[in-house]
């Protein structure tokens, strides 16, 4: 890990501050958008606001509400959403190495450990500002993401039809959004262009909730064509500002 | 009942692979098999709940005014707008174009 000198050395708290809070408050606001998506598919403002408070990584609880909305079975639907997590274990991989976080505090930790407070942290020169960032980023997100989950849930109860509004297209662009930094190379592409025909494809004649983990298949089915090539992707590295 | 169940399951299953990562020794996912599976999974993935989420409703597949609101997206993330803004696009052109008949 990049170590820099202590003292002087380090960045100055105000400014690795300053970062969390901006990624902090812009992602955080976004809950507002789940919040609309979760009660425009049917879920009570309870249930909207239990996923963001365990959940609580975006992706993976938007998947789980279109699922369940499209008909899935809770077993399919969690499947998804569970797949579109594992992410965040080698996000933890890589922080458990730059924060050196106690035992103790792992288990406590380990709930913000989601695309936003690794970008944040990762950006850091040293580990104080690291933790310092994690620490900023992932209660700001955290507090922030439920309150508009909570607004957004009891917002869509209030206006009624979601779709009129054009509510019910915020869960793909969320997905989108997420999705367009990842597409570096071809490797990247062809998964999501075979994944987009097998999720389309399958989607008439499965049970709701099958095709997507078929499409899931597009990444082992890609890596194997590439065969035995030397390795060309860089790390994978977090992207900023995004659920 | 069913979506409570699906609710216990991903919270218990998403905690748990965030808690894998900072507990487990650092070999055990370095293997680059592992991690390029890893980082491929969520492309797969989100791009086929993007696409099923504009172009289907139920097990019909549909072209409506989503599309056209996943369109604006698109076009504000080529133009690097920050993320309220991409999401913000789609609702506004998705409704626009319900009330406009389409």
């Amino acid at each position: 890990m990049r170590e820099a000198p202590e003292g002087a050395g380090g960045r100055p708290r105000a400014a690795v501050v300053r970062d969390a809070l901006g990624v902090g408050v812009a992602v955080g606001l976004s809950g507002f958008a789940f919040g609309v998506t979760a009660a425009g598919a049917g879920m009570s403002v309870l249930q909207a606001c239990v996923l963001s408070l365990l959940v609580f990584t975006g992706a993976s609880q938007f998947a789980l509400v279109g699922a369940l909305a499209a008909g899935g079975n809770p077993f399919t639907a969690a499947a998804g959403a569970f797949f579109l997590g594992t992410r965040n274990a080698f996000y933890g991989l890589r922080l458990s190495q730059l924060l050196a976080l106690p035992k103790a505090v792992r288990p406590f930790a380990a709930h913000w450990v989601i695309d936003e407070t690794t970008a944040v942290s990762l950006a850091q020169p040293d580990r104080r500002s690291a933790r310092l960032g994690f620490t900023v980023t992932g209660l700001t997100l955290y507090l922030l993401w439920n309150l508009t989950t909570l607004l957004g849930a009891l917002g869509a109860e209030a206006i009624g039809d979601t779709a009129a509004w054009g509510l019910d297209a915020a869960g793909p662009a969320v997905f989108l959004a997420l999705l367009a930094p990842m597409l570096k190379s071809t490797t990247e592409r062809a998964v999501a262009g075979l994944a987009l025909v097998l999720g389309l494809g399958f989607l008439p004649v499965l049970p709701a909730g099958v095709p997507v983990l078929i499409a899931a298949l597009a990444a082992p089915a890609v890596l194997w064509l590439k065969g035995s090539r030397s390795p060309q992707d860089s790390r994978r590295s977090p992207k900023g500002g995004r659920p | 009942m069913n979506v409570w169940i699906a609710i216990g399951l991903t919270a218990a299953g998403c905690y748990a692979v965030k808690l894998a990562g900072l507990l487990v020794p650092a070999g055990a996912l370095e293997r680059p098999a592992v991690r390029r599976l890893s980082a491929l999974l969520p492309v797969a993935l989100l791009a086929a709940l993007t696409a099923q989420q504009t172009f289907s409703t139920g097990h019909d597949l549909v072209l409506d005014a989503r599309a056209a609101g996943l369109a604006a997206a698109a076009v504000a993330l080529l133009l690097r707008a920050p993320f309220l803004v991409v999401v913000g696009a789609a609702v506004v052109v998705t409704a626009g174009v319900r009330a406009l008949g389409g």
